[in-house]
């Protein structure tokens, strides 16, 4: 049994050690694989975050468990593993749904005015208000300027 | 007031944000009354434009597909239907009256098993119907739901689309006149 034991213990080891080799090997290569897989994931996650359910309009492709939510999902998926960049998919389903589908509104001249109209504003405020300043120290009467 | 300065006379304000502030209110008030989202439809972006295609068996007959021929160079009707869709026995009528006129009318039977008993029993308006088991064909079209119809020029481009259920007002009122008109183009 002594020598039994003894003899069988060195390529019990040998082994284990190739044993944990190969298993090393295999998770790596696992790891490569899915790296892969997870650029995909995220950007098909980041995409249908992006996209509107067009029948549960309040909602995100990524949050509507509507059924044709689910085939717009599975559409997604298959245009991002056949290689198409983000900005072609997104084309896809304007061509499919129209603008309406994308929640961050693409700029063009009819939506120039959404884009920087906030601004505008803003800017004429501030303007206006440095101007009703600026007229309230020049003129120590407390007179506002006339427009 | 302990100070006595000569208090300035109350300068006269100007009467511009008052009527800034009026029709603020007023656009909205015209944005409230405005049909929500989740109601108005969502345009077609294919209006204007060829169509994105039909390659699908027909219901009738899965060893036949779509044939274009058959509604080349004449204005016809895409309708898209599914037995388990309670609107679309609504506007069935309409649809009968269509082919009535004389009118190709072509059926997309979306996601569906029992379009064909279906048929059998109300009568089946369409020259030819095919079957979108997965609804791939109708993502194509930008369908979300059914019923849709779409209206199809002579030379094959999507000219209008309708959601929801047919109506007769709706007809006699829009497509017939838009028919008629596409008729002699």
């Amino acid at each position: 049994m002594e020598r039994c034991k003894r003899s069988r213990a060195p390529w019990g080891q040998v082994l284990t050690w190739l044993l944990c080799l190969l298993a090393m090997g295999s998770a790596r290569a696992q790891e490569a694989l899915s790296d892969k897989d997870r650029r995909l994931e995220q950007r098909f996650q980041a995409l249908s975050a992006q996209l509107r359910c067009v029948v549960c309009q309040n909602q995100s492709l990524a949050d509507s468990p509507a059924e044709l939510a689910t085939d717009l999902k599975m559409l997604l998926r298959e245009r991002l593993q056949a290689g198409a960049s983000d900005e072609a998919v997104l084309d896809d389903m304007v061509a499919r749904y129209g603008e309406a589908v994308l929640y961050r509104p693409r700029l063009h001249r009819s939506t120039g005015l959404l884009w920087f109209g906030p601004g505008l504003l803003l800017g004429g405020g501030l303007l206006w208000l440095g101007r009703q300043w600026r007229g309230g120290r020049v003129d120590p009467s407390g007179q506002e300027p006339q427009p | 007031m302990s100070l006595s300065v000569p208090v300035p006379p109350r300068p006269r304000r100007p009467w511009w944000p008052l009527l800034a502030l009026v029709a603020l209110l007023v656009l909205l008030a015209a944005g409230l009354r405005q049909p929500r989202p989740a109601e108005a439809p969502i345009g077609s972006p294919l209006i204007g434009r060829p169509t994105p295609g039909l390659d699908l068996p027909r219901l009738d007959d899965a060893s036949r597909r779509f044939d274009p021929q058959a509604v080349a160079g004449r204005v016809w009707v895409l309708n898209v239907w599914a037995s388990w869709c309670e609107p679309c026995r609504q506007e069935h009528a309409q649809l009968l009256h269509l082919q009535r006129d004389g009118w190709p009318l072509v059926g997309l039977n979306y996601k569906d098993s029992g379009g064909a008993a279906w048929l059998a029993a109300r009568g089946n308006p369409f020259a030819q119907v095919l079957r979108d088991e997965k609804g791939r064909v109708g993502l194509d079209w930008g369908v979300y739901g059914v019923p849709e119809t779409f209206l199809i020029d002579k030379a094959g481009r999507v000219r209008a689309k309708h959601t929801g259920p047919l109506s007769a007002e709706m007809l006699t009122r829009d497509w017939g006149p838009l028919m008629k008109r596409l008729q002699e183009e």
